[in-house]
Formats: structure tokens, sequence, C-alpha cells
């Protein structure tokens, strides 16, 4: 009778090992060849690709530039997210309009909400610049100068990603069991107390969740820069992931492109692990 | 005291509605300008600050210059549609067996497998664009429908394990103990008896996989190049310099439009609690 249960499990197995492991080593096989648009194919030049990106100080800074935009991006997602979730968790009037409402820019296609934010930050004919001046305020250079590209870039992610945090949160504290609210209460905590002493505690679990997951997809950050800069005003906004596309598939260094991807790909399976026990540690120090 | 907090309360939903509703407002009056409309500068109101046309949404099918954009919704939607049913029936099967048999091969179990499957959306898709491309290169499927639907397997499928790993852990055993002593082999327990029992959690993973499936962008933009095009590669294509800012904005309204639709069903789930369970 159990004998079936193979055949459950093993055609989706097979289907994505075949999909995802054969890419992943291959890519780790390019990544010591000096493939490129000259001489496409697999050679062995050892780790000269990995001695040549140590010294590539475009690929650290937009390493660096990346993790500052995922985790500061992150961090506010979840402020936001955990402020929205408890606004529209008790009583509140159209309370399923705003949920809704919050949910709609998870939704959207990244890349073409970008499109549109595109124009909104346009410099002369764009309504953000138009608002400032109804207002009496100078337009402001928004996607052309270094630190206000940057900015703008992370504020796109917020809109788009808050709701997604939004959603998680607020899934938890639906499910949240009453009978603390009804202690709490009696012992005449106040709404602050009570957040934290009840619901914070409470929600620990999914705030590591919700946390870990975005940062795994905030560490893939690309689209935007992509439409709304293009890596610029020089290399302000490059994150990790649209440096590695300009040397791979556009520059078409796919020997380098790969020592670079594969990096990354290590650099932020450790970061990723080493964030998870931290949040951990923190979370459940503080429940005690 | 409780007046002030109301207050504070409203006027931060509000704040939040007005950024969140923005970048749509914009796109959906720019979507009725002109030329003359567009460089007129940050104008909201028709008729009164700019003349209104209909020229954006005739671009949509060709008219006004602009790009037909049709085709690409159709390969949408083919593409989106059938990699999302593959992995679901995939990912359904594979999440019962890991739920109801133990598995092991050396010193993998159970929870290795899961684990497995739901880590592959760590990986970038750079890092898989490279080898990705070189792959369909080989096979003959770069640029075609075929190629990109497998690869949107590997995208969706761990979605869907993800899903319905921790759906069926809920479902309680005794189901399948009952359909056993009928007589039941497991796999018609599994179409007899979980299966129409399930529906919630299918629908949850379903929307997940539209969701991912619909938005990717990377993937269709690096592995298609003419005559191929997805949504949003398509869309992005107008994006230039010379931007037709009414044609952008109506393209990019009408293929955000039908998940905006989904938003509704999560939030029944969400009403409901049976989120609770198939996000955690």
């Amino acid at each position: 009778m159990y004998r079936q249960k193979h055949l459950f499990l093993l055609p989706g197995l097979l289907v994505l090992v075949a999909i995802i492991i054969f890419p992943l080593l291959f890519t780790i096989r390019v990544s010591f060849s000096s493939w490129d648009v000259f001489q496409p194919g697999l050679d062995w030049i050892a780790g000269a690709n990995y001695g040549r990106l140590l010294e590539d100080a475009r690929y650290w800074g937009a390493l660096g530039r990346l993790m500052i935009m995922a985790v500061g991006t992150v961090l506010i997602q979840y402020t936001l997210g955990f402020a929205l979730a408890l606004l529209v968790w008790g009583d509140l009037k159209a309370r399923r309009f705003f949920r809704v409402l919050f949910l709609v820019p998870m939704m959207t296609t990244p890349v073409i909400m970008s499109v549109i934010w595109r124009t909104v930050f346009h410099e002369s004919i764009g309504p953000l610049n138009g608002l400032l001046q109804a207002l009496g305020l100078q337009g402001v250079p928004w996607l052309s100068e270094p630190a206000l590209a940057f900015a703008s870039v992370m504020m796109v992610e917020i809109w788009q990603w808050t709701p997604f945090m939004f959603l998680l949160l607020l899934a938890g504290l639906v499910s949240l069991p009453r009978e603390p609210y009804l202690a709490a209460r009696i012992d005449g905590a106040g709404p602050i107390r009570t957040f934290f002493a009840v619901t914070f505690p409470a929600m620990a679990g999914i705030s590591i969740a919700a946390i870990l997951i975005r940062l795994i997809e905030a560490s893939k950050i690309m689209e935007s820069v992509y439409v709304m800069t293009s890596g610029g005003p020089g290399t302000a906004t490059e994150t990790s992931t649209y440096y590695i596309y300009i040397r791979g598939l556009r520059d078409f260094q796919l020997g380098y492109a790969s020592a670079l991807s594969v990096t990354y790909l290590v650099i932020m399976i450790i970061s990723l692990t080493i964030i998870a026990k931290v949040l951990v540690r923190l979370f459940v120090k503080d429940r005690t | 005291m409780k007046t002030v907090y109301l207050a504070i309360k409203y006027l931060a939903i509000l704040l939040w509605s007005s950024f969140v509703l923005f970048p749509f407002l914009w796109a959906v009056t720019t979507s009725f300008k002109t030329a003359n409309g567009v460089t007129g500068g940050a104008t909201w109101i028709p008729w009164l600050q700019y003349e209104p046309s209909l020229q954006g949404w005739q671009s949509l099918f060709g008219g006004s210059g602009g790009t037909d954009i049709t085709g690409p919704y159709f390969n949408s939607i083919i593409v989106t549609g059938s990699a999302s049913l593959i992995s679901i029936v995939l990912g359904t099967l594979a999440a019962y067996g890991l739920s109801r048999f133990t598995f092991k091969a050396g010193f993998i179990r159970n929870a290795d497998i899961t684990f497995f499957f739901i880590s592959q959306r760590i990986m970038p898709p750079i890092v898989l664009a490279i080898p990705f491309f070189l792959l369909l290169r080989q096979l003959g499927l770069l640029d075609t429908l075929a190629g990109l639907i497998l690869v949107y397997i590997a995208l969706l499928l761990p979605i869907a394990v993800w899903v319905m790993v921790d759906f069926f852990n809920n479902v309680p055993r005794q189901l399948d103990e009952m359909a056993w002593l009928d007589g039941c082999t497991p796999m018609t327990t599994f179409y007899r008896v979980i299966l129409p029992n399930s529906v919630p959690g299918l629908i949850v993973a379903g929307m997940f996989c539209l969701i991912f499936g619909w938005n990717d962008f990377f993937f269709a933009f690096t592995l298609t190049f003419t005559d191929t095009q997805l949504l949003p590669v398509a869309i992005v294509a107008l994006n230039s310099s010379v931007t037709p800012w009414w044609s952008l904005s109506a393209s990019a309204l009408i293929s955000v439009a039908p998940l905006i639709l989904l938003a509704f069903v999560v939030e029944r789930f969400l009403s409901r609690g049976g989120l609770a369970g198939a996000v955690r």
C-alpha cells in the first residue's frame, strides 16, 4: 500500500531538481571559465574570475547598497505593515474596504508600477514636483540626484511590499486567542501596555517569518532599479543583482558574471542564516 | 483623549490610502491625455486642465501609433495559466506525499525535502538566468512559450508545495484512515476524499502562483526577444526617452487590473481566518 507513496513525491521533486540543480551546477562550472562574447565555451582558468571579483570595487559597492536597501526597506515595511494591520484589526468604519485597498499594491506587477512611478518622479512634468510647486516649494530632481534616487527606489519598494507584511501580520492578528486580552483588561492594562505585553510577544513567530521572507525577496531587488534609474546616476542605485545582469547578459561576460552570482548567492545564504539566528534570539528574549 | 486617538487613527488611514492610490489615479488621468496634455505639466482634471482623448486606450490595439498588446496579453495568460496549473498538480501531489508518508534516503528526511522545495525561493533569478539562457538555447526553446512555461514551473512549484504541505498537515489523518478501511488505495483516497476537502488550500496556492507568475518580469525579459513577448516586457519596451505616456498608462492599468480583483479574494480568506494556517 505504501509503495504508491513515491508516485506522489517524485514527479514534482524530479521536475524541480531537473530545472534547478542542473543550471546551478552549470553556473558553478562556468564561473571557472573565461566564457565571453569572443570565446564562448567552457575552458578552465581556475579561480581567475574569483581573483578578479575580489578587486572589483564596483561589485562590493553594489553589494553594500543592496544590503542597505534590503534591510532599510524591510524594517520600514515591517513597522508600517504592523501599524496598518493594527489600524484595521479593531473597530473601524468600512474596515473591509481598507483591508482590500491596503492589499492592492502587492497584487500589481512591480516592473509595470515602476514604469508608472518613473513618470510620477519626472522632474518637470511629474505630479510629485507639481504637488511641491502647488505648495510653493521648489521641485526636486527625484531620480537624478544620487541620495534622492536611492530614496526614491526605496520608496517604491516600500509602496509595493508593505502590503505583504500587512497581509501576514493581519492574518496573525486575526488568529490570536481572545483570553489574554480579557485578562489584560481585568488587570487594567492600557492599550500600549497590552500591545507590548500581549500582542507583540504573541506575534513573535509570524514576525520572524515575515521579516525573513521579505529579506529573501528584497535581496533580489533589481527591476525597480532597472526601470527607474538603470543603476544611476553613476552607480548610485546599482544593486548587486543589477550589476551581475550588466556583466552577464549585457556585456555577455558569462564566466565572470557566473563567479559574481555564485559569490553573491553564498554571501546571501550566510547573511540570511545569521539574520535568522539573530531574529530568533531577539524575539525570544523579548518573550521571557 | 478618545477623540484625539480616533482622529489620529483616521488621519493615518487616510494618508496611507492616498499614498496607495496616488500612482493609480495619476495613471488613470494620464491615460486620457495627448502629447499636449502630458507636456502641459502635472494636470489632473480633464476638460478643465487638459483636453481628454481616447488615444491612449485605442493604442492598446495598435491604433494611433501604439503597440498592440493583445498578443502579449494572451501570451501572459497562457504562460501564467499553464505554469500555475502544472505547478499546482505536481505541488499538491508532492505535498500530500510529504505530509502523509515517511521518506528516507541516507540522511535525508521529509523535513529536508520540504525545505529543499521551499528554499528555491532564496535563489536569485539572476543566478539562474544565465544557465537558463544557455539551456533553453540548447533545447531550441529560447523565445518560445514552452520554454517560459518550463522556467515558470521552477518559480511556482515551491510556492505550491509550501502552501499545500501546511494545508494537508491541518487536514485530520482520520479522514485518510477511514478511506483506507473502506478499501481505497492512497491514490483513490487522495483524489476522492482529500482533494474535495482541500479547495480552500488549492485556492490560496493557486492565487499565489498566479500573482508570482503574472508579475514576473526578469525571466520573460531575459529569455524572450521578439516572437514571444509577455505583457510586462511589452510595456517596459514602451518606456523610453520619448515615452508615449498615454498608451503606457492605459496598458499598465489594463495589465494590473485582473490581479487587483484577487485582492478581494485574499481579503475574504483573511476575514474568515483561513489564511492564518496557509501563511505560516
